[in-house]
């Protein structure tokens, strides 16, 4: 089946990183499909069924929001992410949807060049075709720790 | 540092100035560990929704202190030091679980479930050598046991057993202000660890604020969540240290320009929301509050900010960091819908949150800023000097509060 080609599934990987850590935010929500889920949890909250996020998006307009909110309203300090992203399983193909797993690490890059590693996990994504491109339409993304350092802006 | 020392006392016996070294003193931090930490005052422990069962545990601390918090097999909960009576190991290195007894992984000294010391490896040694003296009494070595008391649900623990009921410690008012949020069951949704790079005094001064909520955060500012303008106020415990503070929808404010007048950044017209359902709340508690921060002294929050609601455990961690412990919860008895809402509204708390990320990282701004400033002070002067109840949230009554209770339990 065509959408789990794995070279199609690695370049969006490669494309969604690279306009987070490009700072074209704006690009973020284009990898989404129009009816989406995006979450940020823990490890521990994801094995024990606890259903919170430290971000929650269950459309696109909220992942619009999310973006326009750190554009126009939330104070932090500047900050970049670097992301390596891992080579992804193809765990299964269900309601039209390709089913993956890919691990990530995040390195945050602060104003007075602290770098930190930030964030290890991993995307448990749901992926569709969509007018003809993969598109998430769920990433789920399970943060291997639940301490998070400082604040969370940029999203994961 | 002693309250004698010259350059260590405060500038005089007003709330309006605090200096900068009560954040940077080590020997001070040390002495608010013993003093308050555990000393005669309450500190959030978990949920009682965190411990159904009989043998049900947790583990947190209590200031730096590990412990231990359980359901006996008595049904009571029960709280006492993490940390094993021989060598000092700590006797449970799970967060959470369920337990018939608790064995130290070092010797494997064996504990109840209410932490007296119960068994011990080779007591009696080998071959009939060795083994503890005859006289050892088990029943005279344990962890130290902590006071527990229960309020609507919440677990609270105090080292001291001269500390007064947690009704008596909050006053009537704040009682009243923790029973008009729990008054269900607890379902608890998540929970996360924000750490913080700085005192954990700023952080909690910074919940106690309300004079920053509508200027440093723009969103509520925005989307009128809450503002200055609007209705509301603040309660102040008598003693000062708690507090609860609230806001009031009011018509009137929706055509205020108050803030635009003063060219305030959290003011921006042009701001809307893609998908407005984030901000799609009900009044379930039936008063019309769309806000209300709650504080126990010395590091413990209850938030309902529209249908959010979570829990918030300050714990220190060091002179220069904290780290803040975030439960989000709703209720046992809720709708999907109402399940949904409230996943959503959590978008506007927590190290990620709409309103809460620049809390996150304000304190630091404060540690950074006022790094050399040790003989200075910081001026807490919004509504005078008083610490009483206001009908406005343009005072700083409740962070003057706060520095009240502290001084008085550490004798500045």
């Amino acid at each position: 089946m065509e959408p789990a080609d794995p070279s199609r599934i690695a370049k969006l990987n490669a494309d969604y990183a690279r306009a987070i850590d490009d700072d074209r935010l704006e690009d973020w929500p284009t990898f989404f499909a129009e009816s989406c889920l995006y979450t940020i949890t823990s490890a521990d909250n994801h094995r024990q069924g606890l259903p919170a996020g430290l971000m929650y998006a269950d459309s696109k307009g909220m992942l619009h929001d999310r973006v326009a909110a750190l554009r126009k309203a939330n104070i932090y300090e500047r900050q970049t992410y670097r992301h390596l992203v891992g080579l992804t399983a193809i765990l299964d193909e269900k309601d039209s949807s390709t089913i993956t797993e890919t691990p990530f690490l995040v390195v945050r890059i602060m104003r007075d060049g602290r770098m930190d590693l930030f964030a290890t996990g991993r995307y448990l994504d749901a992926l569709v075709e969509e007018a003809g491109a993969l598109k998430f339409r769920e990433r789920l993304v399970v943060c291997d720790s639940s301490r998070i350092d400082t604040l969370l802006a940029i999203p994961l | 540092m002693s309250a004698s020392d010259p350059a260590r006392a405060w500038p005089d016996a007003a709330l309006t100035r605090v200096p900068y070294w009560l954040y940077q003193d080590e020997a001070n931090y040390r002495t608010e560990l013993r003093r308050i930490f555990e000393g005669p005052t309450w500190s959030f422990v978990c949920l009682e929704a965190d411990l159904q069962h009989r043998g049900d545990f947790r583990t947190t601390f209590v200031g730096e202190m590990p412990v231990l918090v359980v359901r006996g097999e008595d049904g009571v909960i029960h709280a006492f030091e993490n940390r094993c009576a021989h060598r000092g190991a700590l006797i449970s290195l799970d967060d959470q679980g369920t337990a018939k007894h608790f064995q130290c992984v070092y010797h494997a000294w064996t504990y109840d479930l209410q932490g007296n010391l119960t068994g011990i490896a080779f007591e009696k040694g080998s071959h009939g050598r060795g083994g503890m003296p005859p006289s050892f009494s088990k029943a005279a070595h344990g962890p130290r046991k902590l006071e527990t008391a229960i309020l609507h649900g919440l677990v609270f623990a105090s080292l001291c057993p001269d500390a007064p009921s947690i009704e008596a410690y909050l006053g009537e008012e704040i009682v009243g202000r923790v029973a008009r949020v729990l008054r269900r069951p607890i379902r608890v949704l998540g929970r996360f660890v924000q750490a913080l790079p700085n005192n954990w005094k700023l952080y909690v001064e910074n919940v106690k604020d309300t004079y920053h909520a509508s200027l440093l955060h723009a969103f509520f500012g925005t989307f009128r969540i809450t503002r200055l303008t609007q209705g509301g106020g603040i309660l102040v415990s008598p003693d000062g240290g708690h507090h609860a503070s609230y806001t009031i929808d009011r018509a009137d404010d929706r055509s205020s320009t108050a803030y635009r007048e003063q060219g305030i950044r959290s003011e921006r017209q042009d701001y809307r929301l893609a998908d407005p359902s984030l901000l799609d709340s009900v009044d379930e508690f039936g008063d019309g509050i769309q806000l209300q921060i709650l504080t126990v002294f010395p590091g413990f929050v209850l938030q309902q900010i529209q249908n959010c609601l979570a829990v918030r455990q300050v714990l220190p961690k060091g002179l220069d960091a904290m780290e803040l412990h975030w439960t989000y919860f709703g209720f046992a008895d809720d709708t999907a819908e109402m399940r949904t809402r409230r996943l959503r509204q959590l978008n506007l708390v927590g190290p990620a949150g709409y309103v809460s990320m620049e809390d996150g990282c304000v304190g630091g701004f404060v540690s950074r800023g006022a790094a050399a400033a040790g003989d200075e002070v910081s001026v807490v002067n919004m509504g005078g000097d008083g610490t009483e109840s206001a009908e406005t949230r343009a005072t700083e009554a409740s962070v003057r509060g706060f520095w009240k209770a502290y001084r008085r339990y550490m004798g500045h």
